[in-house]
C-alpha cells in the first residue's frame, strides 16, 4: 500500500497536502472537543430539572436521603405528580470523608514511596517497584471491590467491630464491616499509584546541581531531598494530589461494593465507631439506581449527581493541569 | 493524568549512589528513611498479595469448561455455567474501542505536537484532554445513555416503536474509547516530543513534506510510545465497570437485536468479565463468589499480560535513544 507519494514528483503541491492534513486533524480535534463540551451541556441540561426544584437545598441535609430517592423513583408512573424533593448532603458527605480520607492516607504514603524510588532505594527495589505501582494502577476497580467485599469486609467485620460498638449505633445503624473504613484503604490503595506516578515524575525533574549544592554543604541525602527536592517538586505534589482526588470522587463501582450503600451521614460524635459506619458516596448512587433511569423524575435526580461530579472532576484535573504549568520550566512534561 | 504513562516511558536516571551509609545521621531522618522502605516493601506485599491470592481463588474456581460455556440461571455455583460470552464481549468490545482510541488518539498527538495552530485552540484541545482524563467513566457512560438514546443514532442500538433502546456494543464501545483516547494522546505526544527537531529538519531538508514526515519518519520512530499508550488504553477499557453496566445493556449473555448476521450482534446487548464479576459478587443480584474469582482471575491475567507488555516496549523504546 505504501508505494505512494513520497517516491517521486507529486502531482499536486506538497503545501496544498499539508494545509488539507492539517485541516483534517484540526477539525477531528475539533469534534473531539465539541464532544467534551456535549457532555458536561446533555449531563447539566438533563439534571437541570432537580436542581430547579430544590435550588440549594440540594446540596443540603433533611430527610433521610434513601425514602426521598424511593418516593422519587415511585413518583415516576405518574408524570403529574412528580416528586423532585432530594437532599443529598449523606451522599456529598461520604464522599468528602471517604475520599478525602484516602487522599490523606494515600498522600503521605505515596510521598515516602515517591521519595523513596527517586532517590534511595537501591536498582533492584527501583526495578520491582515500578512494575508494581503499575499493576496496582491497572487492576480493574471491580477486582478490588470483590476482594474489598470477600477479604476484607468479613475481616472488619469479624475482627474490628465488638460486639459493644455495634450495640452503641443499634437503632440507628447496623454495622457489618461494609464501613467507611474498608472504602477508604481500598479508595487509597487505588489512588496512591496515580500519585507516586506524578511525584516521581516531579522528583526527578529537580535539577540535580540543587541537590548537589545542598550535599556539598553537608547536609545528608535524606534532608536535602526533604528540603530541596520536595520543595521544588512541590507543584507536582499539588497535581498529582488534585487529579487523585478527581479520581476517587469518580470511582462509583467499587465504592459501591464496599461502602454499604445505605444513605446514612457517618456521624463524628459517634468516636471511633465511626469509622466503621456504613455510607454511600454520590458516585455510588448512580451505579445502585441504574435501573431506575426509566423513571424521569429518577432519571433527572441521577443526572443531576452526574453533573454535579462532572464539574468537581472537571474543576479538579483542570487545576492539576493548571498546577503541573510551573514544572515546565525545569523541563518536565508531566 | 498519565501516571503510568510517565512510569513506563520515563528513561531511569542512573541511580545516584552516595556514600550512603545513614549511620551519622539524626535518629529522626533514619526513622523517615526506615519508614519509606517499609512503605515500599509494604506496596510490594500488597501487590503480592493481591496477586497471589487470586491466583490461589482463581485456580480453585476456574474450571476450563468456564471458558465454553455460557452463563445460565441457577442457585448454585455448579449451575450458573460458566463466562464465555462475557469473555467473548470483552475481547469484541476491547478491539472496538481501541479500533476508534488508537486513530484519533495518534490525530489528536500529531495535530497537538506537529500543527498546534492556533495556539489558542492547542490550549483549549490540551486542557479538554486533561478534563476527558479526569472525567468519570460513569459520566462517560451517562453521557452516552443520553446520546445512543437519540432517535438519529437508533439504528446502532434496538428499536421498539421509537423508543431507542439505547443500549448496544457501538455506544459501549465509542464510550470506552474516550477513556483510552487521553492515555494513547499524552503517551503518543511524549513520544513524539521526544525526537530532536533536527531529525524533522533532515526530512524537510530532502524535500519531504510534513505530512510525509510525519508518516514516515516521526510515528514510526514514536512506535513505541504508540504500543504503550495503546496498552494502557486497553487496561482501562478492559477493566472498565460503569460503562459496561450502562451502555451494553449487562444482560448475563449476548442477546442479539436483528437478523443481520453480525450488526445484529453488535446491536444487540452483553455483558463483559468485568461487568459478570461485579454481578456476581455478594453485592450483586447473582452472588457466586466463586465465579466472580474465577472471572477476576482471568481479568488479572490480563492486566499482567499488559503490564508485561508495557515493560518489554518500554525497554526496547529505551535502547532507541536518540543522541542529541
Amino acid at each position: 500500500m505504501d508505494v505512494d507519494d513520497d517516491v517521486l514528483i507529486d502531482s499536486e503541491a506538497p503545501v496544498d497536502r499539508d494545509r488539507r492534513a492539517e485541516l483534517m486533524l484540526g477539525a477531528l480535534v475539533c469534534v473531539v472537543v465539541g464532544l467534551v463540551l456535549a457532555m458536561f451541556v446533555f449531563v447539566l441540561h438533563e439534571g437541570w430539572p432537580s436542581f430547579a426544584h430544590n435550588g440549594w437545598h440540594w446540596f443540603g441535609a433533611g430527610g433521610d436521603v434513601d425514602n426521598q430517592i424511593n418516593a422519587i423513583y415511585t413518583s415516576g408512573e405518574n408524570a403529574a405528580h412528580a416528586v423532585y424533593t432530594f437532599h443529598a448532603w449523606p451522599l456529598i458527605w461520604s464522599t468528602i470523608l471517604i475520599v478525602g480520607g484516602a487522599v490523606v492516607i494515600a498522600f503521605v504514603c505515596s510521598l515516602f514511596v515517591a521519595v523513596f524510588i527517586v532517590e534511595f532505594a537501591p536498582g533492584w527495589m527501583r526495578a520491582m517497584l515500578e512494575p508494581v505501582v503499575r499493576l496496582l494502577a491497572m487492576v480493574p476497580s471491580v477486582v478490588y471491590g470483590l476482594l474489598g467485599v470477600l477479604v476484607l469486609v468479613p475481616f472488619i467485620n469479624n475482627d474490628l467491630i465488638s460486639e459493644q460498638s455495634k450495640a452503641s449505633v443499634t437503632p440507628i445503624v447496623t454495622l457489618d464491616g461494609y464501613s467507611l473504613l474498608a472504602a477508604v484503604v481500598i479508595l487509597a490503595v487505588m489512588i496512591a499509584p496515580l500519585m507516586i506516578a506524578i511525584f516521581v515524575n516531579g522528583l526527578r525533574a529537580v535539577p540535580r546541581g540543587w541537590l548537589e549544592g545542598s550535599l556539598a554543604l553537608g547536609v545528608n541525602p535524606w534532608r536535602t531531598v526533604w528540603k530541596v527536592g520536595v520543595r521544588t517538586a512541590r507543584p507536582a505534589l499539588v497535581a498529582g494530589t488534585v487529579l487523585a482526588t478527581a479520581r476517587g470522587i469518580g470511582e462509583a463501582v467499587m465504592l459501591s461494593m464496599v461502602s454499604g450503600s445505605v444513605g446514612f451521614a457517618p456521624n463524628l460524635s459517634d468516636g471511633i465507631v465511626f469509622v466503621f459506619e456504613p455510607s454511600r458516596p454520590l458516585a455510588a448512587t448512580i451505579i445502585d439506581n441504574i435501573d431506575a433511569l426509566t423513571s424521569p423524575p429518577m432519571r433527572h435526580t441521577l443526572y443531576a449527581i452526574g453533573a454535579v461530579l462532572l464539574f468537581s472532576a472537571a474543576m479538579l484535573s483542570l487545576a492539576g493541569w493548571a498546577a503541573k504549568q510551573p514544572m515546565r520550566r525545569y523541563g518536565v512534561v508531566a | 493524568m498519565n501516571m503510568t504513562d510517565a512510569l513506563a516511558t520515563a528513561p531511569l536516571p542512573p541511580a545516584p549512589r552516595r556514600n550512603a551509609s545513614s549511620a551519622s545521621w539524626r535518629l529522626t531522618d533514619r526513622l523517615g528513611l526506615a519508614f519509606a522502605w517499609f512503605l515500599g516493601v509494604l506496596f510490594c506485599v500488597i501487590t503480592a498479595g493481591l496477586v497471589l491470592y487470586l491466583f490461589v481463588q482463581g485456580i480453585r474456581y476456574l474450571r476450563p469448561s468456564m471458558l465454553v460455556t455460557n452463563p445460565t440461571a441457577g442457585f448454585n455455583e455448579n449451575q450458573t455455567g460458566g463466562f464465555f460470552d462475557p469473555l467473548l464481549d470483552t475481547v469484541v468490545i476491547a478491539v472496538m474501542s481501541m479500533a476508534i482510541a488508537v486513530p484519533v488518539g495518534i490525530a489528536i498527538a500529531v495535530w497537538l505536537s506537529e500543527f498546534g495552530r492556533p495556539a489558542a485552540l492547542a490550549r483549549v484541545v490540551e486542557s479538554t484532554i486533561e478534563m476527558l482524563a479526569g472525567t468519570p467513566s460513569i459520566l462517560l457512560a451517562l453521557f452516552g445513555t443520553l446520546l445512543f438514546e437519540a432517535p438519529w443514532l437508533g439504528f446502532l442500538s434496538r428499536t421498539s416503536g421509537h423508543v431507542v433502546f439505547g443500549r448496544s456494543f457501538f455506544g459501549a464501545a465509542a464510550m470506552l474509547s474516550l477513556l483510552a483516547l487521553p492515555l494513547v494522546v499524552s503517551s503518543v505526544r511524549t513520544g513524539l516530543q521526544a525526537i530532536p527537531s533536527h531529525v524533522r529538519e533532515a526530512s524537510y531538508a530532502v524535500g519531504k513534506t510534513k505530512t510525509t514526515t510525519t508518516r514516515r519518519v516521526l510515528l514510526p520512530a514514536a512506535r513505541p510510545s504508540v504500543l504503550t499508550g495503546s496498552m494502557l488504553g486497553l487496561g482501562r477499557v478492559i477493566g472498565d465497570t460503569a460503562i459496561v453496566l450502562l451502555l451494553l445493556g449487562n444482560t448475563p449473555t449476548n442477546d442479539p437485536s436483528g437478523s443481520l448476521p453480525i450488526l445484529s450482534f453488535l446491536r444487540g446487548t452483553g455483558s463483559t468479565l468485568t461487568s459478570y464479576v461485579f454481578y456476581n459478587a455478594p453485592t450483586g443480584d447473582g452472588d457466586q463468589p466463586g465465579k466472580a474469582y474465577a472471572a477476576a482471575f482471568v481479568l488479572l491475567l490480563m492486566m499482567l499480560a499488559l503490564n508485561v507488555g508495557v515493560d518489554i516496549v518500554g525497554r526496547r523504546g529505551r535502547e532507541l535513544r536518540w543522541n542529541s
